[in-house]
């Protein structure tokens, strides 16, 4: 199993560690990739790596390979680049900057559907202001969604990356290993 | 560590990787943003024209800085005197994302630095060499730059101190635990933080290129020599073409060690910033604030 990481800006080498811990074989992408079984899109600014993923050529053909199936992980500015006005594979709406500015920045501990309770950690962080009937929500912080699945995609609102906690890359490793037991075309 | 620290170290981590663009107007504000910055400093007047205009330099107009806050989406950070805490409280009333404790304005205090554990958001502090960026870390900043030359277009300063830093950073690797004691009273830092760079190789939060930058090149330059993101001052906005040179900069640190893709890059960007030779300035800013 290899996962790429995008890293185009922004917080990527520290969801190769979490990989690493978890004795994952990671690759760092800019331009085209290969032989992955996964991707994670990390926090960073949204508008920025949007800018450079145009730039490059990328933008279509991350949109082709997550409609065909490839597993996705977006965290923070990675949940925002998935849904309705940006690669427009998730049928979500996220608020950017919805808790503020930085000094809305914020720790806090909450239930994960399946897992428990999680320390999520929110930077300048979006929520999810609507999701379609194929989403489902896995997890609120007063009453907004944080947190979200629809079918290969995974999303958080909040930063699984920059806590010692590994049970969010963990369920998102075993999406990517069911789907390759399930042998989607891509 | 509080909370608050280590948020706002978080912060300086999703930029990294990034582009920090000075802008003077919410319209350049926007056409940084548009080009890829991964954040804005806002300021009435970029470090070239300070050096031009002489005097005594000070924190923007508030108002001008929630313009700015208003036009883009990006953090925005902005400048305080070094020393003068009641500027940061000013920068920190109006929400600012990150406060620059700079050497660029002119000082305030010319023996502390503000104490910066007591502010609830982030500051960047420069630092040309290990012993001030650790000082400054124990002060409270949660982001370091190198503080090159403002102003010049010359990149020689942030490459002597990225360079310094980082052999002082592989020194103190090397040592050995006993002679870290000795280490911290001479770098004059806590041993707390020498043991952290001696076990981790690296600062504790996030150490970006500042000071001269100007074209795509000198900014994968900084990257290679251990930047892990780069603030574009004068550089953007004293040139031909500011769009196209901002958007050719935010590239660069995306694919610094690929010479072929820099090489596209740096075609037909127009005028570069004309620059000033180190040699031939009057003032060192970097001298300011130890």
């Amino acid at each position: 199993m290899k996962i790429a990481i995008l890293a185009l800006q922004g917080a990527f080498a520290e969801h190769e560690q979490m990989l690493r811990l978890l004795g994952v074989e990671t690759t760092l992408i800019r331009e085209h990739w290969e032989d992955v079984s996964g991707l994670i899109i990390p926090g960073g600014e949204s508008t920025s790596m949007m800018r450079i993923m145009r730039d490059e050529g990328l933008f279509e053909p991350l949109r082709q390979a997550i409609l065909d199936g490839l597993p996705v992980l977006g965290t923070c500015a990675g949940l925002i680049m998935l849904d309705r006005n940006h690669l427009d594979v998730m049928d979500i709406t996220a608020r950017r900057n919805a808790y503020g500015r930085q000094l809305g920045s914020f720790n806090t501990e909450e239930e994960f559907a399946g897992i428990g309770r999680v320390p999520m950690t929110f930077i300048r962080a979006p929520y999810i202001e609507e999701a379609g009937p194929e989403v489902e929500i896995l997890a609120t912080v007063e009453g907004k969604a944080v947190a979200a699945r629809q079918k290969n995609m995974l999303v958080t609102a909040f930063h699984p990356e920059l806590t010692a906690d590994t049970r969010i890359h963990e369920l998102f490793l075993s999406m990517v290993t069911s789907s390759s037991n399930d042998s989607i075309p891509r | 560590m509080e909370d608050r620290q280590v948020l706002n170290r978080q912060l300086a981590q999703m930029l990294k990787g990034g582009v920090i663009m000075d802008v003077t107007t919410p319209e350049q504000a926007r056409i940084a943003e548009a080009a890829g910055a991964c954040a804005v400093m806002a300021l009435e007047r970029i470090p070239a024209d300070i050096r031009a205009a002489g005097g005594v330099s000070r924190m923007s107009d508030p108002k001008m800085i929630r313009g700015i806050q208003e036009a883009v989406t990006i953090p925005v950070m902005a400048k305080c005197r070094i020393g003068h805490f009641a500027e940061a409280q000013i920068l920190e009333a109006i929400e600012i994302d990150y406060i620059d404790e700079s050497e660029v304005l002119s000082p305030a205090d010319d023996i502390y630095h503000i104490d910066k554990r007591k502010f609830r958001v982030p500051f960047v502090c420069g630092a040309k060499d290990l012993g001030e960026a650790l000082r400054r870390i124990s002060e409270g900043a949660t982001m370091i730059r190198t503080k090159g030359e403002p102003g010049t277009g010359d990149i020689i300063q942030a490459v002597r101190h990225m360079r310094l830093m980082q052999s002082e950073i592989r020194r103190l690797v090397s040592l050995g635990d006993d002679e870290l004691y000795e280490a911290a009273k001479q770098l004059r830092v806590p041993f707390d933080l020498v043991r952290f760079v001696h076990e981790n190789g690296k600062l504790p939060v996030v150490n970006f290129a500042a000071g001269g930058v100007a074209t795509p090149a000198d900014a994968a330059l900084m990257m290679q020599l251990g930047a892990e993101g780069v603030f574009v001052g004068s550089g953007i906005f004293k040139s031909g073409n500011p769009e196209k040179r901002a958007q050719a900069i935010v590239k660069a640190v995306t694919n610094y060690n690929n010479p072929a893709v820099l090489a596209q890059l740096s075609e037909d960007l127009g005028e570069a910033m004309v620059g000033i030779n180190e040699s031939e300035i009057q003032l060192l800013m970097a001298e300011r604030g130890k």
